[in-house]
């Protein structure tokens, strides 16, 4: 590789010695100390001698035509390297995308959503880049444009994507419609007739942005094979592989990835954003080049959760129990397609929630508009529904004339429901123990932020620092939701994942080496790959190689399954190698112990021992200079698609859990919100590593809790432009804004899983908005059916 | 760019003389952002970093000399008692990383009708002081500094100095209606001072108008009840129907529009709420003889 | 322009730099000290936190010309800074790197100093990093840097936070993945061991 020993920030082994514990011990992060010191190198801090820096033009409008692109000024300035728009693009293959190649590189005669790429720079400073950019001319014709269900569905619709061909063009109505997945089960019309109470719901969600704190960003540097060395954050570096290649004009052994370190990720990085870009301009100048968004830009560099209308219709009897539901969920897919097609299975599968209810009439869709691109998301379209059924649950549950929590009780799934698709439930489901639980919680003292003399405290205030409120106006409210997501990817995808397992002897000790291009984003998941090595292989010392694409796929970092699939492909792996070391041990040593043959043998504390104990040889004298090495692929049981028209079939392989109660203090008079406590239960099946398992239900909790009450991209309905693309107007919580998140953790093992886990990084971002929604009614009397809760709407203003 | 370093006062004057068009740059937490997402692109920027004096604040016998770059925090430290409304408004200024590094210099110089700092320098009455090399110094009363949308009563060549900030003497309050619990630009935001010595209310609006106002029908109609009902004597309670008249006056004041951040309405609204609130804060300290008003607010 | 300043001890210059750069970006891209984050690059996250003569602020909103001849500590120094700061007995933040000064000897140690893994386990750290690692407050990291500065600061001066001392101590740093509570958890923490300790 040209160059390589010049870049800095390109990832190395990480070797754990010193922290010890196999599964279900809260080890420590192998990668924290160089976390604390500012050491890690995170994919924004690549660095490269002679490196250029890469720069992005956007179109300034959602959609239009593209009359006509000047670059020669820009070109003709000092210190720029190249210009680049789409007739440059050096394949065949000028577009990319997760699941319908919809998206162009740069745009190609057309944009079709406010901030999509239509040119590159590549220049020695990224301020001469942006001047550069800057004197690109770009003569737009304005189109009309889309922006709801209504403008994208009229019969004279402009059409976003002309011509489509795609898999799911033939199953839509109108060529504006990317996906439509309907569900029927039962006679929902006929279940409607037996209802003593039906309750209807119109409910809104707005567009959340995953907001993860290090923008995208990334090195190219060109190789002298003709190929590219690509350094950058990414959730999934195969998936993104398989689109970069095509594009390039290169094989993909000739585009060698590696996952820099990842500054959170939730669903943002599972599209490419500048991967693509940055490798054609350090292709195209022969020069390593890098690229970094600001906040600004990466509010346009990733797609984000689909905003969603859901209507609602749930029937009850008057003893409390569910007789049907019938819905119909749109999701603003935006001007690309990216997950829309897998977030509509989400979305209609799992839209009755953790319920029984055998008559149900459901509908997902997700449209084409010109708002921004919308895709993944932690808790991928489970999340709109949960915020609207579990609205729903509190209506009727009050018309039944029932305690909210009970009611749920009531209709709560267990273990053998069936989902509306018809597929049993076939793991222990606990909705009704963990609903118990957070609502057997002690509640929080009231006033608590009374201080002497009759003062207030305002940082235990709604409004806090700003010193609105000593307590005027302030009602308190408490709200419950529980929620369903799948684990796993669904609806029959080849979900698979590739560990690289090494043991030999370094040192006069035998270590271990995992090797997997899991992206590690936050989540732990390298840690828990540690914690399985020593497990299996009885090891102290345990190396985590950088994730690249030199080991086979471990699918993305998402869907809650890495630990379910990459954990369970490390387990296999170590399983394979534990059983060469025994072979190795057997053909050593098999004459001079019959527990040899006769035994179950397991690798322990850098021995070999029988499973009544006993020891049979140390690991160090028993490999001497061997090294055992096995890479292999490991995959969860199969799924299949949905049926097209009825929705039928096993399309999931496992469920997660969750329940929230939220405590809220309300300023009724200024419509200000604090939340008091987000109390909440799940169940993880096994928690491998505890610590982290309550780290991650915290923050799914409070990215839950942040679009209830704060978090929205506002898109003008006008002119499809986003209206707050910073950090200035898109507030996330603030340590101010989060309460007490007190856990609870269910292990109800699996039997189907590896060490009988959950995947369990969603189920906590579900449950949590509607818990907040439900406490501020609670607290207000109003009906808010839409999230985020917005001051107005609290005040009637 | 021109990066200029003037290492005093008059050195700054000069070079602001010379380069009119010349960006001060102070706590840089306006100026820097919008070169980070490159919004302004100015030829000069001045750094006024090594001009010392204005880091400095004299209390005065009537006023505290407060220099443009003293930052929040240390408002909040050392004047309290002094310049309460201020300090409770410095402490609602952004983070505490932004309250170490900006001043009150910068929320005049940008003239936002969103600075923190207006509402609580237009209630307490104060006079800002610059200098220009060509014209020396002028005191402009703060009722004439904002002149328009981000706009000031600043010459091309002037530069703020300082602010005269009247001691308090009577209780203040400021309040501030954002969408998060810390860190947060206000949808709108108030101030009030009580004026015993003068038995006047006065009062200012932010982020509810073109610009910084003061509710000023407000204020006219409560010193006229105040001072009919005998109020700054006897120390009664304000009755409700008062401050319910005030509270809708200062609303009407405020002449907001709809943005990304709030709905006119609701600045409306919420301007008359914290007017209320404000208000009874300040009387209840008064008439309790608790001090100047600071406290309360952590 | 040409631009002098004390990063971590070190006396540093940098070159050619384009009068809008920011500290931050001078920092990380010529310095060669990535530690302190680009989230926002607008003053509304503090994962760029750094001790500007003492002072924590964003360095992404100080213009790389104001820290000329200026003390500047990032969270690669932070360790030295607080072991500095224990073995002279905790003077007050701004005195530390200006008045007295870390020695140049001293300064040169905290990157030649060796750890014993690539996971750079072994070195010295700082109660407040320590505690980070050991309340599972990191995930992915990036908010780190500048909350490990933010809290170091506040635990100087404030030896037994509240906890709502911290959350306002804390609120300038935005945070993704932890939903707080472990970083309180850390802060508590290190404040407890810091009273154990003296």
């Amino acid at each position: 590789m040209a160059g390589t020993k010049t870049t800095t920030g390109a990832p190395t082994d990480v070797t754990q010695k010193h922290n010890k514990g196999g599964i279900g011990e809260s080890t420590l992060r192998p990668d924290g100390t160089l976390k604390v010191t500012g050491e890690f190198a995170y994919s924004s801090d690549m660095w490269h001698e002679d490196m250029l820096w890469g720069q992005t033009l956007r179109s300034t409008v959602a959609h239009a035509e593209i009359v006509s692109i000047d670059t020669a000024e820009a070109l003709a300035m000092d210190g720029v390297y190249a210009v680049l728009t789409y007739d440059d693009l050096p394949a065949e293959m000028k577009n990319y995308g997760l699941e319908i190649q919809d998206t162009p590189v740069l745009a190609h005669g057309k944009v079709r959503h406010h901030g999509e790429p239509v040119a590159l720079v590549a220049a020695d400073h990224p301020e001469t880049a942006r001047r550069a950019a800057a004197k690109i001319k770009i003569e737009y014709k304005e189109l009309p444009v889309i922006t709801d269900e209504a403008s994208a569905l009229a019969p004279d619709a402009v059409l976003v994507h002309e011509g489509r061909d795609d898999e799911y063009i033939k199953w839509v109505s109108h060529p504006n419609i990317v996906h439509n997945q309907p569900i029927i089960r039962g006679d929902a019309e006929e279940a409607a007739k037996k209802a003593d109470f039906v309750v209807k719901g119109e409910y809104t969600f707005g567009m959340q942005d995953q907001a993860f704190l290090g923008p995208e960003s990334g090195l190219a540097v060109p190789s002298e094979d003709g190929g590219v060395d690509l350094y950058v954050a990414t959730q999934w570096l195969h998936s993104d592989l398989e689109q970069i290649a095509p594009v390039l004009g290169l094989p993909e052994e000739k585009v060698r990835m590696t996952l820099s370190g990842v500054g959170g990720a939730f669903g943002g990085r599972e599209d490419i954003s500048m991967q693509i870009h940055a490798c054609l301009l350090a292709l195209r100048t022969g020069k390593p080049v890098k690229i970094v968004y600001n906040r600004f830009e990466s509010f346009f560099g990733h797609v984000h959760r689909h905003p969603a209308k859901l209507y609602y219709e749930h029937g009850a009897t008057k003893d409390g129990k569910l007789t049907h539901m019938k819905c119909k969920i749109v999701l603003d897919g935006g001007a690309y397609a990216s997950a829309s097609p897998a977030v509509v299975g989400n979305a209609s599968s799992l839209s009755a929630g953790p319920y029984v209810i055998d008559n149900v009439d459901i509908e997902a869709v997700a449209l084409y508009t010109n708002n921004p691109p919308c895709g993944a998301m932690r808790g991928f379209g489970a999340v709109q529904a949960c915020f609207a059924y579990e609205a729903q649950m509190d209506k009727l549950a009050d018309k039944v004339g029932m305690d909210r929590v009970e009611f749920r009780q009531l209709n709560a799934m267990e273990q053998g429901t069936l989902l509306p698709t018809g597929q049993p439930v076939d793991s222990p489901a606990p909705v009704a123990e963990i609903l118990r639980r957070v609502k057997a919680r002690p509640l929080p003292p009231e006033r608590q932020w009374e201080i002497a003399d009759g003062d207030a405290d305002v940082r235990e205030l709604p409004g806090g620092l700003s010193n609105t409120t000593h307590g005027e106006g302030v009602v308190r409210g408490v709200g419950y939701a529980v929620g369903i997501k799948n684990v796993g990817f669904s609806e029959g995808f080849d979900d698979y994942s590739t560990a690289k397992v090494r043991m030999e002897v370094i040192n006069g000790e035998a270590v271990a080496t995992v090797h997997t291009a899991m992206a590690e984003v936050g989540q732990g998941g390298i840690t828990v790959h540690a914690q399985i090595a020593r497990t299996e292989l009885g090891v102290q010392q345990v190396t985590i190689h950088p994730a690249d694409t030199q080991v086979g796929s471990a699918g993305s970092t998402s869907a809650s399954r890495q630990t379910y699939v990459t954990g369970g492909a490390v387990k296999n792996s170590c399983e394979l190698v534990r059983e060469k070391v025994l072979e190795i041990g057997r053909r050593k040593y098999g004459s001079y112990h019959p527990a040899w043959a006769t035994a179950e043998l397991l690798l322990e504390g850098g021995k070999v021992v029988t499973d009544g104990g006993e020891a049979l040889a140390d690991l160090a004298e028993l490999l001497e200079d061997e090294t055992v090495e096995i890479e292999a692929e490991w995959r969860h049981r199969p799924t299949v698609a949905f049926d097209k028209r009825t929705g039928q079939g096993n399309g999931h392989v496992q469920y997660s859990f969750a329940a929230h109660r939220a405590v809220v203090e309300v300023d009724t008079e200024l419509g200000l919100v604090k939340v008091i406590e987000l109390a909440t239960a799940q169940d993880v099946g096994k928690a491998l590593n505890p610590l982290s398992v309550v780290g991650q239900i915290q923050g799914g909790t409070t990215q839950g809790l942040g679009v209830a009450v704060m978090e929205e991209i506002v898109v003008d309905p006008k002119t499809a432009k986003v209206r707050n693309p910073s950090f200035t107007d898109y507030l996330i919580p603030t340590i101010l804004d989060t309460p007490t998140i007190p856990v609870d953790v269910l292990e109800l093992a699996d039997p189907n899983a590896p060490y009988g886990l959950r995947g369990m990084g969603e189920a906590p971002t579900l449950s949590s908005t509607p818990a907040v929604l439900a406490a501020i009614r609670n607290a207000t009397g109003l009906e808010l059916n839409k999230t985020p809760v917005r001051p107005e709407h609290l005040t009637g203003t | 760019m021109d990066f200029l370093r003037p290492a005093s006062w008059e050195e700054a004057l000069a070079a602001k003389a010379e380069h009119p068009t010349a960006v001060p740059i102070a706590g840089g937490t306006d100026v820097m952002v919008e070169i980070n997402f490159d919004h302004r692109r100015p030829e000069y920027l001045l750094d006024l970093n090594r001009v010392t004096e204005l880091q400095d604040w004299h209390v005065g016998a009537e006023t505290v000399q407060l220099g443009a770059s003293v930052p929040y925090t240390k408002i909040m430290e050392n004047l309290r008692a002094e310049l309460p409304g201020l300090a409770l408004a410095s402490h609602t200024v952004a983070s505490p990383q932004i309250r170490n590094r900006g001043g009150v210099g910068g929320n005049l110089g940008t003239a936002s009708p969103a600075g923190d700092a207006h509402p609580a320098l237009l209630a307490a009455d104060c006079e800002v002081e610059v200098e220009s090399q060509a014209r020396g110094t002028r005191l402009i009363p703060i009722d004439a500094f904002y002149t328009g949308v981000k706009r000031n009563a600043l010459e091309p060549d002037e530069l703020i100095k300082s602010v005269h900030i009247k001691k308090a003497d009577g209780p203040q309050q400021y309040s501030k209606v954002g969408t998060r619990n810390a860190m947060v630009i206000a949808v709108c935001a108030f101030g009030i001072a009580l004026h015993p010595e003068t038995r006047t209310v006065r009062t200012g609006i932010g982020s509810a108008a073109p610009t910084p106002i003061r509710a000023k029908a407000a204020e006219e109609f409560l010193n006229a009840a105040l001072e009919e009902g005998g109020f700054w004597d006897n120390g009664k309670i304000i009755t409700p129907s008062v401050a319910k008249q005030f509270a809708e006056l200062c609303s009407g004041a405020a002449n907001p529009i709809d943005d990304v951040r709030g709905t006119a309405n609701y600045r409306k609204h919420a301007v008359g709420i914290m007017a209320r609130r404000t208000l009874g804060w300040t009387w209840e300290s008064y008439r309790s003889g608790k001090g100047r008003g600071a406290e309360g607010a952590a | 322009m040409r631009v002098n300043f004390t990063v971590n001890g070190r006396q540093q210059e940098a070159d050619d730099v384009w009068e809008g750069e920011s500290l931050l970006y001078v920092l990380r891209e010529r310095m060669g000290l990535p530690g302190s984050k680009n989230a926002c690059e607008q003053g509304e996250c503090g994962s760029c936190t750094v001790r500007l003569d003492g002072v924590p602020v964003c360095s992404c909103l100080v213009a790389a010309g104001q820290a000329e001849g200026r003390e500047v500590v990032t969270v690669e120094g932070l360790a030295d800074f607080a072991k500095q700061r224990a073995e002279h007995g905790g003077c007050a933040s701004g005195a530390c790197g200006s008045e007295q000064g870390t020695s140049l000897q001293d300064a040169k140690q905290w990157q030649a100093k060796g750890t014993d893994s690539q996971t750079g386990e072994g070195g010295e750290l700082s109660p407040v990093q320590q505690a980070f690692i050991d309340a599972g407050a990191v995930q992915c990291g990036f908010c780190t840097p500048g909350l490990l500065v933010a809290a170091d600061e506040l635990l100087e001066r404030n030896e037994s936070p509240s906890d709502a001392d911290i959350r306002e101590a804390l609120s300038g740093n935005l945070c993704r993945c932890t939903g707080y509570e472990k970083i309180l958890d850390a802060v508590r923490l290190a404040a407890a061991r810091q009273g154990e300790a003296v």
